[in-house]
């Protein structure tokens, strides 16, 4: 991961360089340093390359004697598992929908919140609570109290407009996993989009609107790219988390029914801890690093231009 | 509005027209007016619409089971403490108690490791010390899913499997990347001239840290400890991977209400109270500094 991940080129040489200090100080300067990254390279970085050794070698932790090396014999299996490329299919579409909506959500809730109103802070605090709450606490919550077919609030809300006895999670098991994870997202996106809103030059805005621009105007040509990195950085911060959602598949649908919402997470943690295939859930973790550090490496780069900015300001 | 504010003696004949008209001179004009009621109707909604799954977990924690699973959903009902008193007779303490110690516990060691990383990061910079950052920050965007075996594996060997400080180092781990960025944030904002004018004054590193650089970012370093605070307590994979019976947090203990068999949606919803409530309380407290945190210090 750090290989890869390193911040764009052009960025090493800025920063005050301290070119050549004594070698005592030096080290004096990298002290503070080491203990936090000693910790996080074992505990983090360590197991990685164990995850990438396991990944070539052929393995169970029920058979612990047959131990062989596989080559990519692993990856050719993974790929060659259907459910595998089921759970492919099911992390992007989860994530795309789950991102995609939270943050229509978040950006119509931010620019709400940036006008003045009465209960202004109070509104807000409601609408980030979602995001404090334990998610395997509203995992179960919206299994039971919202989604439940005979009593759920879901069907309850939905009965004036014809809607009857819906069993949601299990006919509907996708849609309600984005419906919960959206309303748990949405939050996030809205507080990142916010920051942004109240940040912009209100200058520029005056003088648009002196010179006659609409409310659409400029929000369509001032706001929305202003507030273009702040979108991005929500965007792709949030699909590397998302990418990521374990609690309420484990609880809400283990992933069914059938594989129906098995996400790349959940697959892995079954093949380790259900099979205790050792060799495959590896090889399918290090797909999934390898799928993060694609995105990972636009938002760092986003992350470290926003940082130059603030830097310089 | 025309109720509470009795009219003025002079607009006491019956001329609504006029007094309407008087009252568009004086006030922003009606489409502005309609425009602030629909946006604080709207942002009022939706606030509505969020946090009422919150409210009703809160709310069916002190049903009786029979008045939390009706159709429709029962509004009026005579409180009860029944649940709570149920839930924390299962043995709830010890899973609190393991929660505690694993997100207080990381959380401090995280401070500990973090103000002085952060430090070597802002104000006396190391050479390649972008580099370091960004390391830090790769590590928190690198899925869970792909170490938990090795950290299964090695913590089965060293015996430390189900054990809370096992649990309270994965958590540092994870959290250290977001209180370095931070607390780097905040570093920054100590002005130099400050630093220097003490260096002047020929103020020692010691005294420099404990007096002068400490007492002003101490309001950040509690909003960082928030932060991790709150992504430790609610951490659940590596709980549930790593735990089983002597370490198990709270949001394990919650996994026991998987099944939906009988009649349990009160207890699930008070059990579900007090694990949410630490975490809901400190967010609340914290949220001025809550984007800084989400998005490691980019973003204040």
């Amino acid at each position: 991961m750090t290989e890869t991940v390193s911040p764009p080129a052009a960025h090493r040489r800025r920063g005050p360089g301290p070119a050549k200090l004594p070698a005592g100080e030096r080290w004096r300067r990298r002290g503070p340093l080491l203990p936090g990254l000693l910790l996080v390279i074992v505990l983090t970085q360590l197991p990685m390359a164990a995850t990438l050794y396991y990944s070539f070698q052929s393995r169970n932790l029920l058979r612990p004697e047959e131990r062989a090396f596989a080559g990519f014999g692993n990856y050719a299996a993974v790929f060659g598992d259907g459910q595998f490329r089921g759970a492919v299919l099911n992390t992007v579409f989860l994530t795309a929908a789950v991102v995609i909506l939270s943050m229509v959500l978040g950006i119509a809730f931010a620019v709400l919140l940036d006008q003045r109103f009465l209960g202004r802070s109070i509104v807000r605090t409601l609408l980030i609570t979602p995001f404090l709450v334990m998610p395997a606490a509203a995992a179960l919550m919206w299994k039971h109290a919202m989604f439940n077919p005979l009593f759920g609030i879901l069907n309850w809300a939905l009965s004036p407009f014809g809607v009857e006895r819906v069993d949601w999670v299990s006919e509907h098991p996708m849609f309600s996993l984005v419906l919960m994870l959206t309303w748990q997202w949405t939050p996030f996106m809205m507080l990142i989009v916010l920051a942004g809103l109240q940040s912009q030059n209100t200058e520029i805005i005056e003088a648009a609107k002196m010179d006659g621009a609409g409310p659409i105007a400029v929000f369509g040509r001032i706001t929305l790219p202003q507030l273009r990195p702040f979108i991005e950085l929500a965007t792709l911060l949030g699909s590397i988390f998302i990418v990521n959602t374990f609690d309420p598949i484990y609880l809400i649908t283990q992933g069914g029914p059938g594989q129906a919402t098995t996400n790349l997470p959940y697959f892995i943690y079954q093949r380790t801890f259900r099979a205790f295939e050792v060799g495959e859930a590896a090889a399918a973790g290090v797909i999934v690093v390898i799928g993060t550090i694609v995105i990972a490496v636009f938002a760092l780069r986003l992350i470290s231009s926003l940082f130059r900015e603030g830097d310089q300001r | 509005m025309t109720k509470v504010l009795p009219p003025p003696p002079e607009a006491h004949a019956p001329e609504p027209a006029h007094a309407v008209g008087r009252r568009r001179v004086r006030r922003a004009p009606l489409r502005a007016r309609l425009g602030k009621a629909g946006v604080a109707a709207l942002a009022w909604a939706a606030a509505i619409v969020f946090f009422f799954p919150v409210l009703w977990m809160f709310v069916s924690g002190f049903k009786q089971e029979a008045q939390a699973s009706t159709d429709p959903p029962t509004f009026l009902f005579r409180p009860t403490l029944d649940q709570f008193e149920a839930i924390l007779g299962r043995d709830f303490a010890p899973f609190l108690l393991n929660s505690l110690m694993a997100s207080v516990g990381s959380t401090l060691l995280v401070i500990v490791l973090a103000t002085p990383a952060a430090y070597a990061l802002s104000l006396a910079p190391i050479r390649r010390w972008k580099d370091s950052l960004f390391f830090f920050i790769s590590t928190r965007m690198m899925p869970p899913v792909a170490i938990i075996l090795p950290l299964y594996i090695i913590a089965n060997n060293v015996g430390l499997l189900d054990n809370v400080t096992l649990l309270s180092l994965v958590y540092t781990a994870m959290n250290l990347p977001i209180a370095v960025w931070m607390i780097r944030s905040f570093l920054l904002e100590v002005p130099r001239e400050t630093l220097e004018a003490a260096r002047v004054d020929g103020a020692t590193f010691g005294v420099e840290i404990r007096r002068i650089i400490l007492p002003m970012i101490a309001p950040g370093l509690a909003a960082t400890a928030l932060i991790c605070f709150i992504f430790a307590w609610n951490e659940f994979f590596f709980a549930v991977s790593l735990t089983s019976t002597r370490a198990a947090t709270v949001p394990v203990f919650l996994t026991g209400f998987i099944t939906s068999e009988g009649l349990f949606l009160a207890r699930l919803s008070a059990a579900a109270t007090m694990a949410a409530l630490p975490v809901i309380l400190a967010g609340w407290f914290a949220q001025k500094w809550l984007v800084r945190g989400l998005t490691l210090g980019a973003v204040k």
